[in-house]
């Protein structure tokens, strides 16, 4: 089995968020870049099948030199090789038509991606990717077995999950829960090392159209102070939050 | 040319947020000067939509598409769309949503902005405000290709009731087996409970709650309140709670009208996921905890002390109320 592991790039969690150039971009001034939460558990869960059923596992992210790091940082978990297209991410669709040129050119069974990027949140990539390719695709995926050609797999849904059954080649767009916290793996030294060695292609974009434009942003507007209740009075607060509030 | 909506139901009873994707799409249609199609899947009441500002429903009857399948209602949606001629599409934040906004907006060549927070700013050039950065900013962002599909957040536009009347033809999608491909073997819901996703009010505890044990509280309150209960990440890390109720940057997106954080510190992982709810209030021990930075209304107490306080106080003002 082949699997490709989609990264995207993103702010570290803790990042304070602010913009530049009139409100257009996002300033990546003193920001950490971190592989995406939700594509961590997914990589994860690809060792897994790595190291469980021999697969083989590719990480591939589109994006500019800098974010290199990152993408090591995934080789030095244990992915083989590693892609990068060099293009800027700004928006969905384009991605994920850089994304279908490596899944096709690549024969890969299983593709791993997200929920969602944790700085833009889009969750649109691995759906659109699976269309794209007429792939099966399942979202918000918190489980995966695969055996042989025959997938199962738990999907998060509104108040609970669903069990699903389908076939290879398939798309997920994975969460927590693909693997537990605790099973996260820091790269250690050894693994830093290895990395070194292993290949990380450098490909160009393929054209294709970028049907949104982010034309400006801006920060939620500053917050008013938070009106305390005294802990012996908790009737006042029933009474703000019906006739303040007016949300009881 | 209308403007379309996928209206959501759960056992052939429309979900609320149905009714609110209903009542933006019909601020829209009256920005473009055209009118609301909507379409249902096996539902009961379909003229009721009219009262929401749709004026057609496209209703959808079909065994096959009892339970949700985002392939198929997103090749069903797309041929309503082309039907009618329809150059924007209106869907929910719903899990089910965000499954098919992707499948749909690719079969159409259309461009789709999720997590969208009011009208648009302006419809031509398209443009609309939606969340970005798990919250920490908003994002105004131009839909430059022909069709638009906007996924709308949960609570941002509410529900605008306007007494208008649908009328209702039947809708007959052609749908091949591949559209099966991914099949639904087994769906555990928990019935007659709020859910993060729906709730009008969401309660949450942190791992100021100590263990698993005292979670009675909790779920009491949310009882007497009609809300879904929720936990910080460590919570359900330590497997105190179900993944299913973390929420936060890295877990479910809450935009309750009300959302009550006990016991919770406030890191901003967790409040860039809570914090599109309109009230918050906290109820914890420590006066520095972050959290009180962040919400509307405090409380500085022990919650063992507080929340069965709070409950009682809540129970008495129904009875008044009731
Ligand atoms: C990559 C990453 C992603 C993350 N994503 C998320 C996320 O999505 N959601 C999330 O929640 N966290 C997330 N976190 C974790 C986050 O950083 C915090 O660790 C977490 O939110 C803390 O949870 P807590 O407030 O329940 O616990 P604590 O920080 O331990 O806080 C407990 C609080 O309870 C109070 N308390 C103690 N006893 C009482 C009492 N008797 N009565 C009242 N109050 C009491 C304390 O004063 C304290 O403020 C993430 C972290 C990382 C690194
Ligand atoms: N620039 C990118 N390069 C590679 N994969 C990406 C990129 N952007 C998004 N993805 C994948 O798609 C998922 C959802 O991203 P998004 O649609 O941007 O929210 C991510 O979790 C990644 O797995």
């Amino acid at each position: 089995m082949k699997i490709l592991v989609c990264i995207s790039n993103v702010p570290d969690t803790t990042s304070k968020i602010n913009f530049t150039e009139g409100d257009t971009k996002f300033d990546t001034n003193g920001i950490q870049f971190v592989i995406n939460p939700n594509d961590e558990f997914g990589l994860t869960r690809a060792m897994w099948f790595k190291e469980k059923q021999g697969a083989a596992v590719h990480v591939v992210t589109v994006g500019g030199a800098q974010t290199e790091p990152t993408i090591r940082k995934a080789l030095a978990i244990g992915a083989d090789e590693a892609i990068r297209v060099n293009a800027e991410p700004t928006d969905g669709f384009f991605v994920a038509k850089q994304l279908a040129e490596v899944v096709k050119n690549g024969g890969y069974d299983l593709v791993i991606a997200g929920r969602e990027s944790i700085d833009y949140n889009g969750g649109m990539v691995p759906g659109m990717l699976a269309t794209l390719l007429d792939m099966n695709f399942v979202n918000t995926c918190i489980g995966l077995e695969i055996d042989g050609n025959n997938a199962t797999a738990m999907r998060e849904i509104d108040g609970g999950k669903e069990k699903i059954g389908t076939t290879l080649p398939l798309v997920i767009g994975g969460q927590k829960g693909l693997v537990q916290e605790s099973d996260l793996r820091i790269p250690n030294m050894r693994g830093i090392m290895m990395a070194r060695q292993k290949a990380l292609n450098v490909v160009e974009p393929v054209d294709a159209p970028q049907p949104t434009q982010d034309q400006k942003f801006e920060k939620p507007a500053p917050k008013g102070a938070v009106k305390l209740v005294d802990a012996d009075n908790v009737g006042e607060l029933v009474s703000l939050l019906h006739n303040e509030a007016k949300v009881i | 040319m209308s403007v379309l909506v996928y209206t959501e139901s759960l056992k052939g009873k429309f979900k609320k947020n149905a009714f609110e994707v209903a009542s933006y799409a019909h601020k829209v249609a009256q920005d473009l000067g055209t009118s609301v199609t909507a379409v249902t899947f096996n539902t009961n009441d379909d003229a009721s939509l009219g009262n929401y500002g749709v004026s057609k429903v496209l209703k959808i009857a079909d065994n096959k598409l009892d339970t949700f399948n985002a392939k198929a209602y997103a090749d069903a949606l797309a041929q309503a769309a082309q039907t009618e001629g329809a150059k924007v599409i209106i869907l929910s934040s719903s899990a089910d949503s965000k499954f098919l906004a992707p499948i749909l907006t690719t079969k159409l060549n259309a461009g789709y902005v999720p997590n969208v927070v009011s009208a648009p700013d302006s419809t031509s050039p398209f443009v609309v405000k939606r969340t970005a950065f798990s919250n920490k900013g908003f994002a105004h962002t131009e839909i430059s290709a022909d069709i638009k599909v906007i996924g709308l957040s949960n609570n941002a536009f509410g529900v605008v009731e306007n007494g208008g009347s649908a009328s209702v033809e039947s809708f007959t999608p052609s749908l091949s087996d591949g559209d099966f491909a991914v099949k639904s073997m087994e769906v555990d819901r928990v019935v007659g409970k709020a859910t993060i996703a729906d709730a009008d009010i969401v309660v949450s505890g942190g791992r100021g709650l100590k263990g698993p044990e005292n979670w009675g509280m909790i779920e009491e309150l949310a009882d007497v309140l009609g809300a879904a209960t929720a936990c910080s990440k460590p919570v359900s890390d330590l497997g105190w709670r179900p993944h299913g109720e973390h929420v936060g940057q890295t877990g479910k997106p809450v935009a309750s009208n009300l959302y009550i954080a006990i016991g919770i510190s406030g890191a901003i992982q967790h409040l860039a996921g809570v914090s599109a709810s309109k009230t918050k209030v906290v109820i914890n021990n420590d006066p520095e905890a972050p959290f009180f930075k962040a919400a509307d209304y405090g409380i500085v107490g022990d919650a063992f002390e507080v929340v069965p306080k709070l409950i009682e106080k809540l129970k008495e003002f129904k009875a008044q109320n009731a």
